[in-house]
């Protein structure tokens, strides 16, 4: 086995008393891309840390053995490490907007690997830095080396990160969720430049939680649960016939991969409930959001689709009367919601409802969820307080949370639960159109699942109309009959929901489809 | 002890602190000198006003815990009965900066445009002024005396409060489930009573355990220059004062009454940090 | 508008609210107990109703409120604050003349106080020797609990009477300057070495921290390289309070150590009512902490450059 250059062996990590990781077996060769896939809190980030002797505070090896190319690692000196860091193993990390200095230019902080190693002088340093820059796909590096992070976009920053992570010449990169915080399109590039490497011959420890970059850019999958490794093989083996339960859930449920219509698609009715025409939004000088147009009929389902910046979830909040247009209207059945303001406006909020991306910070942490519930039944003063309280019972079981929730507060309830109680809230004046903002973006894919499952349910049973606001082409092939795509503020393409995502005529449309990570995989699974 | 104003999820960690001996002697320090001040008979039987002429300046004994000053007087007693005009004015001028600065700050953030201006205009002045220059000129406006000196340093402490729970308010105002409570068609009134005021005042209760041993500190320090009460009324501050004349030889005189406010703070402000770190 | 020229602008609103809040505070809100004091003083014991009417007008206390406001802001701005009514003298005379003792106390404090603070809070984050960070962590909190005129009168006791170091009293030399200076430093150190500390914690814990040592940094690197210099950011913000507390905390020492300087001057000024010197004082002490914040604000753009460049993000 003198070919595998990191080789953990039944490695355990514990937090204090906590037992984090335990009995991980894993290896990786030079040139070769191995990934680890797992949702929150399944002990893969923990793993890459403990690969670089990097683990968080409290957190420490309690057994097995990491070696990497022959050497053992784990009783590494603090000094040891140091030589190790850098050279033979790098570390691109998860989210690049607050993994930079940020008072030092990003120039200075590529050029300092070089000199902590003494692979340049002060002289020649900032020189290979700017070359480093160019490497990891930065036009313009000389002018860039010069800038501070704060300067540089969130894709620009994870390039100065990879900059970084090859000033050493690493033999082994370990890469922890390195594109999670970026948008789709950017994703793709970097992991593209990340590919380029290994074809190179630097081996890359792959940690996410996206099944669907995994498959496409990995040769052997490793997946992780609640501390263990429970499958582990070569991408294609292990995409094409997963033996254990859980990597079928977690196939079944990668959004990238296998969704397909939840229901069959709704054509327009007759009844429009939402018309937007030509609105606008400025924010001092920037235009958010710039002459948007569609109409929605009731029990359709019409998903607004676009990256961070694009203007959709400021289009919904003019939607719903939180923001105001800076020019054009809206109107719902009827009403011009963007004239409404005060009393008027508040009584027109009983028929349409909000639920949030985040379902940590929509609740009210110090009410109950028999309080969260019954609010807006409270807000307009109908029944009395044990007649609400039986309403947030019954809203309760129709979101498939059991009544003993009742009295517990927010932070007793895992994101899901939590979010199935926002969902109940904004269902208790039996409003006519619910708008969602990326309600599902915050948590783990299995359960994504289930929440769209109980939105579609929910739309059936109560005749909804939906505004879906999303980032995730996934999602949107899962529920929605009608699609408009947003790019910059502008509404670059919208129409039925198959067209759209099978014969896209936008070319920001198609370069949107094309990054969707997940395409080889979606291949081997047929 | 409010320790339930946190909620369920902080009582584990209050427990955990309170378990620390820093805690539990705070917490014994604070007990003692409350009774002191409730009920200075449960400590002393001397009389802290009229001494003995006979045993004066004498050093600590069994007879005299802290010894006695230039006229006799046991000066444990008269720290001891010292306590209630000292955390009088130490409550009353936390009081005043909390209700008053608190108020002020609600005000500026719910309400925004130049109410908020205004306030925090002044607050820029009140705490642009050291806080001990501020209460001494607030002291020679209304005049000398124990209460005097609370209202003045209470006053001189209120702008932090307010700024706090100024920024507070907005921090819970823009929050995600204030703005979903507003969207869900529920009243302005409601939104301040039932969603931004029980989540923003938590900081600043907060703070006015901090300013509790701030506030000693000051007000004991306006004593020591002599603008509390009027002699021979025992006071902490004024006690140490009344040594400095004998610091060759007493050097009791300044040395307990300066302990015991230091015991007091140091107390208030671990119990305070207990308090911090449980509300997280 | 050039950001200077705004900050310049701000600094100048809050000296003039300075100014009149002590106003309000002095001339308008007392009952007539001060201003017959006020009169009473001036004249003597046994002044007559008359002459204290003579002199309440003289005073400006019988011209409406605005009136009186305008003239005395009229007379500020010339730097004239009224005449002392203890002793005659100009009050702002009084004021300037007895600041340089003070100034030369509040300036090693200063040093002293930041060295203090930054020596703990450095070293106490830094060290692996988990009983000697306690230790150092623990003398903030200490710091800031002690009463300054206790502190001063333990210092005069150890240094003075038992070891006889320095002189107890009086203001002669250099080692005069010593013991307020330590009294002084101690809580204002404190002071920095909490928030210093703390914002060096804080940054230890962020992320980019964490690249460093992927770098193969030492910690000595990732310490005094990366995190001091983001954490002394915010500790900066400080200086101007702690020089404000300085300024201020003369009052005790000075009373403390009978040294002559502003404090004393106070003093004696709240204890005989004496108005003007009073609000010579107040707008004094406001004029130092506008004039530092100032430095500090236009300092704090070459240190962050998230402040001197704006942000100007460019896309992928």
């Amino acid at each position: 086995m003198s070919c595998e250059l990191l080789e953990i062996h039944d490695l355990a990590v514990s937090y204090g008393e906590v037992e984090a990781v335990r009995g991980v077996n894993l290896s990786v060769r030079t040139g070769q891309v191995v990934a680890v896939v797992g949702e929150s809190g399944s002990g893969k980030s923990t793993t890459a840390h403990a690969a670089i002797g990097l683990l968080p505070r409290g957190g420490h090896v309690v057994g097995g053995r990491i070696t990497f190319a022959g050497r053992d690692l784990a009783g590494l000196s603090e000094k040891g490490w140091r030589s190790v860091r850098g050279t033979d193993i790098a570390l691109i990390p998860q989210d690049p907007t607050v993994s930079l200095d940020p008072v030092r230019r990003v120039g200075e902080q590529v050029a300092e690997v070089l000199l902590i190693h003494r692979l340049a002088t002060r002289r020649t340093a900032p020189g290979q830095a700017v070359e480093l820059l160019a490497r990891a796909g930065i036009a313009d590096p000389a002018a860039r080396a010069r800038q501070y992070p704060h300067e540089l976009s969130g894709g620009l920053r994870q390039r100065v990160l990879i900059a970084i992570a090859l000033a050493g010449s690493p033999r082994l990169i370990i890469a922890d969720e390195p594109t999670s915080a970026l948008d789709v399109t950017v994703q793709r590039e970097i992991l593209d430049h990340l590919g380029g490497l290994a074809a190179e011959g630097t081996a890359i420890l792959l940690i996410t939680h996206d099944l669907g970059v995994a498959a496409d850019r990995a040769s052997r999958i490793v997946v992780m649960s609640e501390g263990l490794v429970v499958e582990e093989g070569p991408t294609r083996e292990l995409l094409a016939s997963p033996k254990v339960p859980y990597t079928q859930r977690l196939l079944a449920a990668a959004p990238s991969l296998t969704r397909t219509p939840s229901r069959p698609r709704r054509e327009p009715g007759p009844d429009v409930l939402l018309e937007v025409s030509g609105l606008v939004k400025a924010f001092g000088d920037r235009t958010a959001v710039d002459d948007v147009s569609f109409t929605l009929t009731r029990g359709r389902t019409l998903a607004l689709v676009g990256e961070s910046g694009s203007g959709k979830t400021t289009t919904a909040r003019m939607v719903v009367g939180l923001e105001t247009p800076t020019a054009g209207t809206v109107t719902f059945d009827g009403h011009e919601v963007s004239r409404l303001a005060g009393e008027r406006l508040r009584l027109l909020r009983r028929r349409f409802q909000l639920v949030y991306q985040n379902p940590y910070a929509s609740l009210n942490p110090r009410f109950t969820i028999a309080d969260v519930v019954a609010e807006p039944l409270r807000a307009f003063g109908i029944g009395t307080r044990v007649e609400r309280r039986a309403r947030a019972a019954e809203l309760l079981d129709q979101v498939a949370l059991p009544a003993t929730v009742l009295d517990r507060k927010p932070a007793e309830l895992s994101g899901g639960q939590r979010q199935r109680a926002a969902i109940a809230r904004a269902l208790a004046l039996n409003p006519d159109l619910v708008v969602c903002d990326e309600p599902v973006s915050a948590l783990d894919v299995s359960v994504q699942a289930q929440i769209l499952e109980l939105l579609v349910r929910l739309q059936d049973e109560l005749g909804l109309t939906y505004l879906f606001i999303t980032h995730d082409l996934a999602v949107v092939r899962e529920i929605a009959d009608q699609v408009g795509v947003m790019h910059e503020g502008r509404l670059v393409e919208s129409g039925p929901a198959d067209e759209i995502l099978t014969n896209p005529v936008e070319p920001y449309t198609q370069r949107l489809l094309a990054a969707i990570p997940g395409g080889d995989a979606r291949e081997a699974v047929r | 002890m409010t320790r339930r104003v946190h909620g369920r999820c902080a009582v584990p960690d209050v427990r955990t602190s309170v378990r620390s001996p820093g805690v539990l002697l705070s917490v014994a320090v604070l007990l003692f000198v409350l009774l002191a001040a409730l009920v200075p008979e449960l400590f002393t039987s001397q009389d802290p006003i009229s001494g003995v002429p006979a045993e004066r300046l004498s050093g600590p004994s069994a007879a005299h815990l802290f010894g006695t000053d230039q006229t006799g007087r046991d000066l444990f007693a008269r720290v001891v009965h010292g306590a209630a005009l000292s955390l009088q004015a130490t409550v009353l001028a936390v009081l005043v900066s909390l209700v008053a600065g608190a108020a002020l700050g609600v005000l500026a953030g719910f309400l925004g445009g130049w109410v908020d201006s205004l306030v925090m205009r002044v607050v820029d002045v009140l705490q642009a002024i050291p806080a001990i220059l501020l209460s001494l000129a607030l002291v020679t406006a209304l005049g000398f005396g124990t209460t005097n000196v609370a209202i003045a340093v209470g006053v001189s402490n209120l702008a932090a409060f307010a700024r706090l729970m100024r920024a507070e308010v907005l921090r819970v105002k823009t929050g995600v489930f204030v703005e979903a409570a507003r969207a869900a068609g529920v009243r302005w009134t409601g939104v301040l009573g039932r969603h931004v005021l029980p989540n923003a005042t938590g900081p600043v209760l907060a703070l006015a355990t901090v300013t509790f041993g701030t506030a000693v500190l000051e007000v004991s320090a306006l004593s020591f220059l002599g603008f509390g009460a009027t002699p021979p009324a025992p006071e902490w501050g004024a006690l140490v004062a009344g040594g400095r004349s004998f610091l060759a030889t007493a050097w009791w005189l300044t040395t307990f009454p300066g302990v015991t406010v230091a015991a007091v703070v140091l107390a208030a402000n671990r119990l305070a940090q207990a308090f911090e770190r449980g509300g997280r | 508008m050039p950001p200077v020229v705004r900050r310049l602008g701000h600094a100048v609103v809050v000296l003039w609210a300075a100014f009149t809040l002590s106003f309000v505070i002095l001339y308008l809100l007392p009952g007539d107990a001060v201003l017959t004091k006020l009169g009473a003083a001036e004249a003597g014991v046994t002044s007559s109703p008359a002459e204290i009417a003579a002199l309440r007008a003289e005073y400006g206390l019988d011209d409406p409120v605005l009136l009186h406001y305008g003239k005395r802001l009229l007379a500020a701005l010339h730097g004239d604050f009224g005449t002392s009514v203890n002793t005659g003298d100009g009050a702002t005379h009084m004021v300037l003349t007895a600041l340089p003792p003070t100034l030369a106390v509040t300036g090693l404090a200063l040093v002293l106080a930041v060295l203090f603070g930054g020596t703990v809070a450095v070293l106490g984050t830094y060290t692996r020797v988990r009983v000697l960070s306690r230790l150092l962590l623990a003398l903030p909190p200490l710091g800031t609990s002690l009463p300054t005129f206790w502190v001063g009168l333990v210092l005069i006791q150890v240094f003075s009477f038992q070891l006889g170091l320095v002189p107890a009293i009086g203001a002669t030399g250099f080692s005069s300057l010593v013991l307020p200076a330590i009294t002084l430093a101690l809580p204002n150190g404190a002071i920095v070495g909490q928030v210093l500390a703390k914002s060096l914690r804080t940054q230890l814990e962020q992320p980019y921290i964490e690249i460093v040592a992927a770098k193969g940094a030492s910690r000595a690197r990732v310490h005094f390289g990366h995190a001091l210099r983001n954490a002394a950011l915010p500790a900066l913000t400080l200086v101007g309070v702690v020089t404000g507390n300085l300024l201020a905390g003369s009052v005790i020492t000075e009373t403390v150590f009978s040294r002559d300087g502003v404090g004393r001057v106070t003093t004696s000024a709240v204890t005989a009512q004496d108005v003007p010197v009073v609000q010579a004082v107040i707008v004094l002490a406001a004029l130092f902490f506008v004039a530092v914040n100032l430095l500090v604000d236009l300092l704090y753009p070459l240190l962050d450059p998230r402040l001197a460049r704006p942000r100007e993000v460019s896309r992928v």
